[in-house]
């Protein structure tokens, strides 16, 4: 099971924080400042995997990719295969990248609400839901194309095209 | 940053920012972005939270700038600060019918709370209704909260509701549905164990996706228990069949690998259904034979079903072929330059090892390379393969590394466990007694606060009771290099609390034994060192106890003592300390330091530490007391039963019945105090001699304690009473201490044994493999050092063999009779082992983990040690018969036999192998000392028994009156001693 996904810009801020067990706000605080003070500390060119038990209980461990100005972390148990994992990161980041076209940093803050919709179709409850990111890209679609629908009806449709997220 | 810094300065620009967002938040993010401290920061963050507070209670927000002040909320609390004043608005914002409303409040809530919060119960009724919605996206939104926010009580609230959801129409509800009952089960596995069979149902599911989604809920299952789902192994198996023959639709393939994360899930099921069962097993050897042979090693996602087929393969049943072509691929991995196929194959490396040992020696040069690797994930995983394959042959390269890395790292999670790794291994394999030592002691110096207090308490004991050497010499030997080395590292400043205890109990025993150092000097030291740290109590109580020492066998010896100034200066700082256990220490001293040599030698013998203690359980000593109060006319002590008449009643029943009526309220609580009672009343109420009372355990740990605290300074001869050092001597320690000693020496001659025949056969059939593996090896010009660090860790297991094996007749003379069952039990499973080789389950590794002890000493009907021959004969020449090289091979066989002894004696958890079973003597002597309680000697105690009974009465009433021994009190001493 996947306990935690996480995404940090490489000065330790926080861009996306998602629990999948409940931890108190302070504790969330603690596993960032522990996640990044480990990616820190990891030479260029070496493995994508940390053990993780010494900040989030046993059995945890930890993959990271690193993009331009931000860490992907994945943290999960050990019922999930640490390559497959890192193949998940690859699939939430190439479903953002489609999603955004060419994301950056500046997408992922500003879309906080568009980045857990993506996240939500891949990993469910701490499963793996889905691993395609085509698939995941026409539910998120269809999720904002009824979302304006029904906006639409609320609002006045001068004000649509302004606060509809792309 | 500066590219965020610029584009954001350009999005400020307008009015509204192109993301949808308004100017304040971007502006927000902006400043935060630019803020060059924490501190700076959090002034933001809170000015935020107060124009939140503010805007957010207003009336008549409209619905966009709500759902924007909810997402600044989520963003404040991502950033560390406190958002709870804006939960209720999530949880309104739920209720909300417009769709993207309600979605941003059940992503806040999802964020938000926990499953136990207050709010919760607001959100089941809209949860209820969006689950029933028609709106498909309403029905995932609400799912998704399921998940996260429905708790055990909860549950029943919705199950209904989601189980319906299981047939719905769409196959993205339906994928949901199931995963929200799998987070049930997670959560309580009762509320939804009646609904199993919809699992099994949804197996079967049209759409892939819900049948990869019900694979993890039965994951799950078949963790807990895989026996109910034998029957789905074929069904599993053709269904990966499938996968892995691209029959799904091409939609469900990643980079050109159908299915994946299915594939990885159904081979990971197989794995816990295969596990020890041949003929499910069976079913599954074609399917991961053919994953394995088309398996595509260039991508990652490829390598990661590689990966997940080798775990597979360790664990279901064994097949050699199947074994063949992980081996394949594990090299393939190893010889990657990619550091995360090499951090898989050393991890799949250490579970193929168990099966198949040979295959480690193969992959020694890059096992070695991970070793030295500057990445620490890959350094870890490697040490836990070497710990997998440590022997008594390479246990000293291993922990030597191992000790280097603990030295080299600050983590201290994994400090903590990886010496108990070295702990654990040195125990079990270490080679010399000298080695032990050296090794704790460089443990102890840069981990001791780490590590387990027992592991110092096993140093100790090892100390004291040596290695089961048969000489003296050796063993003085070796507390005289224990002692030059605590001598020397004495003088490091900052070393862990536990170690110094150590220090203080080995100088305090054993500093002045061999005459090389003086008294004055040892003692000089122990003072130095209860100054340097005199703020640890227990260090402080240790160095003075081996003061009392060292000054009691000065006396002994018929030395004069000559206290130092600083000694003496200690003694009366602590004997005005506010720990009474140090006060009593240091008067403790101050009266022996006072007695004649007899006294002394009696209290405090030299090198007793190991003595069996003896207790009169029965507080005979006090008769004589007894009967005179008799004779003065007081009552008999009439027994608890006698007295009720009830012969198997309950304490309690028999007290109540005693005295009905006379006290209307009588609560059974009442009772607890009475307790202590008969130890101050026992002496005074009068009891025919034999009658006395049945001591309560708790009671009797008091009453022990009064026996040590007095009998420190009385003149009991024979029984060797000691200051009580915890967990040294293990009278009062928990009994968990001393018992893996003496059980579980059965199955870890197993372990060794096992490890050897492996070898032994593997050696005989595999020795081709080897030597072209020599020439390969000469060809490839390696680095001679890499070449010998690989020879120590994987080859050169003869060597140590033969060294073992030609001590191990010592035995034959003297071993005790416990020690020969064993053997002949060890001797026999390595026949067994080499029977059916291939096939045989890995022993457990965790050795000490054993329950309570119950040796039984029984001298065997035949001699073993005729059988041992007999057995060994055949198994001899059939390996001859096997292979040319009959002489390196007669060396291992003999191995076979020196294994299970040493293995045997590593059971013992504080005998690290050694050649011979002295130790085995020995140590079957203390257990019987510990386990079968503590045998009451007679011999001294009436004797000097008036003497301590007046001490115990002047003692207990000193207590009544509430006084603590203080400078008026050392009488108590005197009258004991005369």
């Amino acid at each position: 099971m996947i306990s935690a996904v996480l995404v940090m810009n490489t000065q330790g801020k926080p861009r996306l924080a998602k629990f999948y067990e409940f931890r108190p706000v302070e504790k969330q605080q603690e596993i960032i400042r522990n996640v990044f003070a480990v990616l820190c500390s990891r030479p260029e060119h070496v493995s994508n995997f940390v053990d993780a038990e010494s900040f989030f209980g046993p059995d945890a461990r930890l993959v990271y990719k690193h993009f331009a100005t931000l860490y992907f972390v994945f943290i999960f148990d050990g019922s999930e295969n640490e390559l497959a994992m890192l193949d998940l990161i690859q699939v939430f980041v190439e479903t953002l990248d489609k999603c955004f076209r060419n994301v950056c940093e500046l997408d992922v803050v500003f879309n906080y609400s568009k980045m857990h919709t993506i996240l939500d179709e891949i990993i469910f409850g701490g499963q793996v839901l889905e691993t395609s990111s085509a698939e995941v890209l026409k539910a998120v679609e269809e999720i904002t194309k009824l979302e304006a629908a029904s906006s639409a009806i609320n609002l006045v449709p001068k004000s649509v095209s302004s606060w509809r997220s792309r | 940053m500066e590219q965020l810094k610029t584009i954001g300065r350009e999005l400020a620009m307008g009015s509204q920012g192109a993301f949808g967002q308004s100017k304040e938040f971007l502006d927000l993010i902006k400043s935060i972005g630019e803020s060059r401290s924490k501190a700076e920061e959090d002034r933001i963050v809170i000015r935020e939270i107060e124009t939140l507070k503010r805007r957010i209670s207003e009336p008549d927000i409209p619905k966009r700038k709500m759902k924007e002040y909810i997402i600044r909320l989520l963003y404040v609390e991502m950033l560390g600060h406190d958002a709870s004043f804006g939960y209720i608005h999530a949880v309104k914002m739920t209720h909300d019918d417009n769709l993207p409303s309600k979605r941003t409040g059940y992503l806040a809530v999802t964020l938000f709370l926990n499953d136990d919060h207050d709010l919760i119960i607001l959100i089941v009724n809209t949860i209820q209704k969006d689950l029933k919605s028609d709106n498909y996206l309403v029905v995932c939104a609400a799912l998704n909260a399921v998940c996260r926010l429905i708790n055990e009580e909860t549950i029943p609230a919705v199950l209904p509701l989601v189980v319906e959801l299981l047939s719905h129409g769409k196959e993205a509800v339906r994928k949901k549905a199931v995963m929200a009952l799998h987070s049930f089960h997670r959560k309580s596995s009762s509320s939804v164990s009646h609904l199993v069979a919809n699992f099994r149902k949804r197996l079967c599911d049209n759409d892939p996706g819900v049948m990869g989604a019900t694979l993890c809920p039965l994951f799950d299952l078949i963790t807990d228990d895989p026996n109910p789902y034998k029957d789905l192994v074929v069904s599993f198996v053709s269904i990966l069949k499938q996968v892995a023959e691209h029959r799904l639709p091409k939609s469900y393939d990643y980079h050109q690998m159908p299915a994946p994360f299915v594939q990885i899930k159904l081979l990971k099921i197989l794995a816990l259904l295969g596990s020890g069962d041949k003929s499910s097993s069976e079913h599954m050897y074609t399917v991961i034979g053919d994953i394995i042979r088309k398996g595509d090693s260039s991508s990652n996602i490829g390598n990661a079903i590689l990966y997940e087929s080798i775990r597979c393969v360790s664990s279901i049943y064994p097949n050699p072929k199947l074994l063949e072509a992980a081996a394949d691929v594990i090299a393939k991995f190893l010889k990657s330059d990619s550091h995360n196929l090499k951090y898989m194959g050393i991890d799949a490396l250490g579970r193929l090892i168990k099966l198949s040992p040979l295959i480690a020696e193969q992959h020694q040069l890059a096992v070695i390379d991970c070793l030295e690797d500057p990445d620490d994930t890959l350094k870890r995983k490697t040490f836990e393969l070497l710990y997998k394959m440590t022997k008594s042959s390479n246990v000293e390269v291993i922990v030597d590394r191992m000790i280097e890395y603990m030295i080299s790292i600050s983590d201290d999670h994994y400090k903590t466990y990886i010496a108990s790794r070295c702990v654990e291994l040195a125990e079990q394999f270490a080679p010399s007694n000298h080695w032990f030592i050296q090794t704790m002691n460089k443990v102890f110096e840069h981990a001791g606060d780490l590590v387990n207090i027992k592991v110092a308490h096993n140093l100790m004991r090892l100390i004291a009771e040596g290695f089961g050497e048969d000489d003296d010499a050796a063993y003085s030997q070796l507390r005289s290099s224990a002692v030059e080395s605590y001598l020397r590292i004495i003088g490091e400043p900052k070393l862990p609390s536990v170690f110094l205890q150590v220090i203080c109990w080995v100088l305090g025993e054993y500093g002045t034994a061999d005459g090389k150092h003086s008294a004055s000097y040892i003692t000089g030291k122990l003072c130095d060192m209860a100054e340097a740290y005199s703020n640890d109590e227990i260090v402080k109580a240790y160095a003075i106890t081996a003061l009392t020492k060292i000054y009691a066998f000065e006396i002994a010896a018929g030395r004069k003592v000559d206290m130092l100034s600083e000694c003496q200066s200690l003694v009366e700082e602590l004997l005005a300390s506010h720990s009474t256990d140090l006060q009593q220490r240091a008067y403790e001293l101050q009266a022996v330091i006072g007695l004649d040599a007899r006294a002394v030698e009696a209290i405090l013998p030299h090198d007793a530490s190991c003595e069996d203690i003896e207790v009169d359980k029965n507080l005979s000593f006090l008769n004589d007391y007894i009967q005179q109060a008799i004779e003065s006319g007081a009552m008999p002590y009439i027994s608890e039963n006698e007295r009720s008449g009830a012969v198997s009643v309950s304490n309690f029943r028999s007290q109540d019945q005693q005295e009905p009526g006379q006290h209307g309220l009588r609560f059974e609580a009442y009772e607890v105090p009475k307790a202590p009672v008969p130890s101050k009343v026992t002496p005074v109420s009068l009891s025919s001699t034999t009658d006395l009372v049945p001591v309560s355990d708790s009671l009797y740990a008091r009453e022990t304690h009064q026996i040590t605290s007095v009998g420190l300074s009385s003149d009991t001869g024979s029984s060797g009473l000691k200051l009580r050092l915890d967990g040294v001597q293990k009278k009062w320690g928990k009994p968990a201490y001393s018992s893996p000693a003496s059980s579980s020496s059965n199955s870890t001659a197993q372990n060794p044994v096992n490890g050897m025949t492996k070898v032994d056969v593997a050696a005989s059939v595999n020795s081709k493999v080897r030597d072209s593996y020599d020439s390969r090896k000469q060809q490839n010009e390696i680095d001679p050092e890499k070449q010998k660090l690989a020879a120590s860790l994987f080859g050169g297991s003869t060597k140590p063999e033969r060294r073992t094996s030609t001590s191990s007749k010592v035995p034959k003379a003297n071993a005790g009779a416990a020690d020969r069952s064993q053997d002949s039990k060890a001797a026999i499973v390595p026949n067994k082992a080499s029977g059916d080789n291939s096939n045989q389950q890995p022993p457990p590794q965790d050795l000490l983990d054993l329950g309570e002890p119950n040796v039984t000493v029984a001298p065997p009907t035949v001699d073993p040690f005729m059988q041992l021959e007999g057995l060994l004969d055949p198994s001899i020449s059939s390996t001859v018969s096997h292979s040319d090289s009959a002489v390196t091979n007669a060396p291992d066989i003999m191995g076979l036999y020196s294994g299970a002894t040493s293995g045997e004696q590593s059971g013992g958890g504080y005998i690290p192998a050694g050649g011979d079973l002295l130790s085995g003597l020995s140590n079957a002597a203390a257990v019987r000392g510990t386990t079968g309680e503590t045998i009451p000697s007679p011999v001294s105690q009436s004797v000097k028994g008036a003497n301590a009974k007046d001490s115990l009465e002047k003692d207990a009433k000193v207590r009544q009156m509430g006084v603590t021994p203080t400078g008026q009190n050392p009488n108590l001493f005197r009258d004991l001693l005369g």
